[in-house]
């Protein structure tokens, strides 16, 4: 049995918008959790019903063997970490870090260790005295997981915590999150719209779409065995190639090229995916292809260009050593079992 | 630094609105310290004469009023509890139900609000007799209940609040809530300190409003024993004065003198909060 259980979970808001389909979910104790989608997707929803800041329309949601549906935010024992933060303007950090321990009625003595304790760990000790706006935008964030971590509740909930930092900041505090969780060893929603975020903090990553989940798996699983063009196209940076086609005996077709022996029976319009990491150059390589753009990142070279024939766009990554000029021609095959073909009418994985 | 002319003309303007401020009280108060009979042959005085603490002793320590039971300090305590209650009664029920309209969502939270807006259209001195019969069948006429009572409800106090709730964003609110605060606490813990300086000026405005009520407490007292500053205004020290019938004009000078500053301790003890709040932006 797991530590939270959705069960066909969905979700209405008032003025009509089916924000979550019926959705189903187990994560286990300790679990880093990641949703990961389209901004309107319903992530803050499903994340904000686990809260009980939004009420379930429909289904169950179970923490810890109790159903808790029904039960007030106040009373359900979870933290949540905000995208601006919510800091209580009025208070110190302190006693923005004390609030949630005072309710529960703590003694001060065991509230100012567990407040240090929480300082300590996210080097905030210096600032215990200051109100929010005296700090920087790290430290404010560092305040709001300090708030969460103090209270040592069943499940943090995390809504886009990082999107408010610089660049440099964002990946700094997402290794420190990573990290921190270990640490603790919480439970963990975290919700994001970047894929790099999710692929990197979760243990379990939900990508979704629409209100449904697309696909659940380690980052890994997903990363190699995407179910759908969504998942395909999401999950990856920079993001899979896609030329259409057809597929019919074992065949597929394009103007461009055509690749044989594909073991699948499907007959009809396909869609070809390709990430840009498993195309390799070859003399007589199958897509023929003309170079419009490259950007050296110094590690690699993102070469992008069209397919000869047939315009269709193409990202290849290289090595940053490789010397590639914009306007050259090259001839790109594809690894061996690194390509991916889906049914272009419903978006799902043939092979 | 260069003085630029357009800054010269803002401080002459400045310098003009303090005159016509100040001038008329401080003729009030020069006034205020001489023998009535010299502002009768003389009319009235910009220098200070030497009769002040006779003249202020006089106004708070002499019994008036028809049965010569009420003194002016009395007077005074009776306008303070008055504005005091009613400034506090104000600001506590209009944070209250500005609470209620703001944050717990039914549905009839709009069209009541409008309902307490349009309150303001019928002000205490339209719906005066109801409000007196009300008070009298409920037996409070000459009671301090009867005559704070009335008026401790504010449309504008409510408008003001239920403004400033709706810019507290709603994140601070979910987040005190997984905190644990409890619908109360979050008003106390939260809403409070977030609107002190709201609260202050309210009080002020509400304080001044209170203080300067004249119909409400001349009908609502028929015993001297609660007799208001600003009635007394009407009536104290009208009466001849040891047979001899000059009117007691340095008297009611200092009489004026004194009931201004009940308002003004209010405004200056206040306005600290006022400055602190307007300095440390919270967001
Ligand atoms: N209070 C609300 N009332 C009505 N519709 C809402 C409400 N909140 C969200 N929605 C709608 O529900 C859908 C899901 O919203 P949600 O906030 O969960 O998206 P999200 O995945 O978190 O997006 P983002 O990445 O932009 O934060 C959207 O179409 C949104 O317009
Ligand atoms: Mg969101």
């Amino acid at each position: 049995m797991s530590f939270l259980e959705l069960k066909k979970v969905t979700k209405i808001y008032p003025n009509g918008t089916k924000a979550v389909q019926t959705t189903s979910l187990n994560i286990e104790k300790g679990e880093f959790m990641v949703f990961v989608g389209p901004s309107g997707c319903g992530k803050s929803t499903l994340l904000r019903m686990v809260a009980g800041l939004e009420d379930i329309t429909t289904g169950d949601i179970e923490l810890d063997k109790k159903i808790i549906n029904k039960i007030d935010p106040s009373e359900r024992d979870v933290a949540m970490v905000f995208q601006n933060y919510a800091l209580y303007p009025h208070m110190n950090v302190y006693n923005n870090l004390a609030y949630g321990l005072k309710n529960r009625g703590l003694a001060k003595d065991v509230i100012e260790k567990k407040v240090n304790a929480a300082a300590k760990l996210l080097q905030i000790s210096d600032y215990l005295e200051r109100r929010p706006a005296l700090l920087s935008g790290g430290q404010r964030q560092r305040v709001a997981m300090g708030r969460a971590i103090v209270r040592s509740p069943k499940i943090f909930l995390f809504d886009e915590p990082l999107s408010n930092l610089d660049a440099k900041l964002r990946i700094q505090m997402r290794l420190e999150i990573k990290k921190l969780q270990r640490k603790v060893g919480v439970t963990s929603i975290f919700v994001t719209h970047d894929q790099v975020e999710a692929m990197t903090l979760a243990d379990r990553l939900a990508v979704i779409n629409n209100g449904i989940i697309e696909q659940l798996g380690t980052p890994i699983e997903i990363y190699n065995n995407p179910t759908s063009v969504f998942v395909a196209g999401f999950i990856g940076s920079p993001q899979m190639n896609f030329i259409e086609g057809e597929l019919k005996n074992n065949k597929f077709k394009t103007q461009a090229f055509e690749i044989t022996g594909i073991k699948s029976d499907f007959d009809g319009k396909v869609i070809l995916g390709v990430r840009p990491e498993h195309l390799v150059q070859a003399n007589n390589g199958l897509i023929k292809f003309n170079v419009d753009l490259v950007e050296k990142l110094g590690s690699d070279n993102l070469v992008y260009g069209e397919i000869k024939d047939k315009k269709d766009l193409l990202c290849y990554r290289t090595p940053g050593n490789e010397k590639i000029n914009s306007g050259s021609k090259l001839a790109l095959n594809i690894q061996e079992n690194k390509l991916y073909i889906f049914n272009k009418k419903t978006g799902k994985r043939i092979i | 630094m260069k003085i630029k002319p357009l800054q010269i003309i803002a401080h002459i303007i400045l310098l003009l609105g303090v005159l016509l401020m100040v001038v008329p009280i401080w003729i009030s108060f020069a006034s205020s310290t001489h023998d009535s009979v010299t502002i009768l042959t003389e009319g009235m005085k910009f220098n200070l004469g030497d009769q002040l603490s006779r003249n202020y002793n006089e106004v708070l320590n002499e019994k008036g009023g028809w049965s010569e039971e009420v003194t002016a300090g009395k007077m005074f305590i009776n306008s303070f509890i008055m504005a005091f209650g009613i400034a506090t009664l104000k600001v506590v029920i209009s944070a209250m139900s500005a609470y209620a309209l703001v944050y717990f969502r039914f549905k009839l939270a709009v069209p009541i609000f409008w309902l307490i807006f349009i309150t303001l259209l019928v002000p205490l001195e339209v719906r005066i007799f109801p409000s007196y019969k009300v008070v009298s069948d409920l037996g409070l006429t000459n009671s301090y209940t009867g005559l704070v009572l009335p008026l401790v409800a504010s449309a504008t106090a409510t408008f003001f609040f239920r403004q400033f709730y709706k810019t507290i964003p709603d994140e601070l609110l979910e987040s005190a809530k997984l905190d644990g605060a409890s619908t109360w606490r979050f008003f106390i813990d939260f809403l409070v300190p977030l609107s002190k300086t709201m609260i202050a000026a309210m009080f002020i405005f509400m304080f001044v409003y209170g203080y300067s009520q004249y119909l409400w407490p001349l009908i609502m007292t028929t015993s001297e024993e609660y007799w208001t500053v600003v009635m007394g205004m009407k009536i104290i020290f009208t009466e001849s004065y040891e047979g001899v019938a000059i009117p007691r004009t340095a008297e009611r000078f200092a009489y004026i003198i004194l009931s201004m500053i009940p308002p003004v301790l209010v405004v200056v003890f206040l306005q600290k909060w006022f400055i602190k709040g307007l300095i440390q932006t919270e967001k």
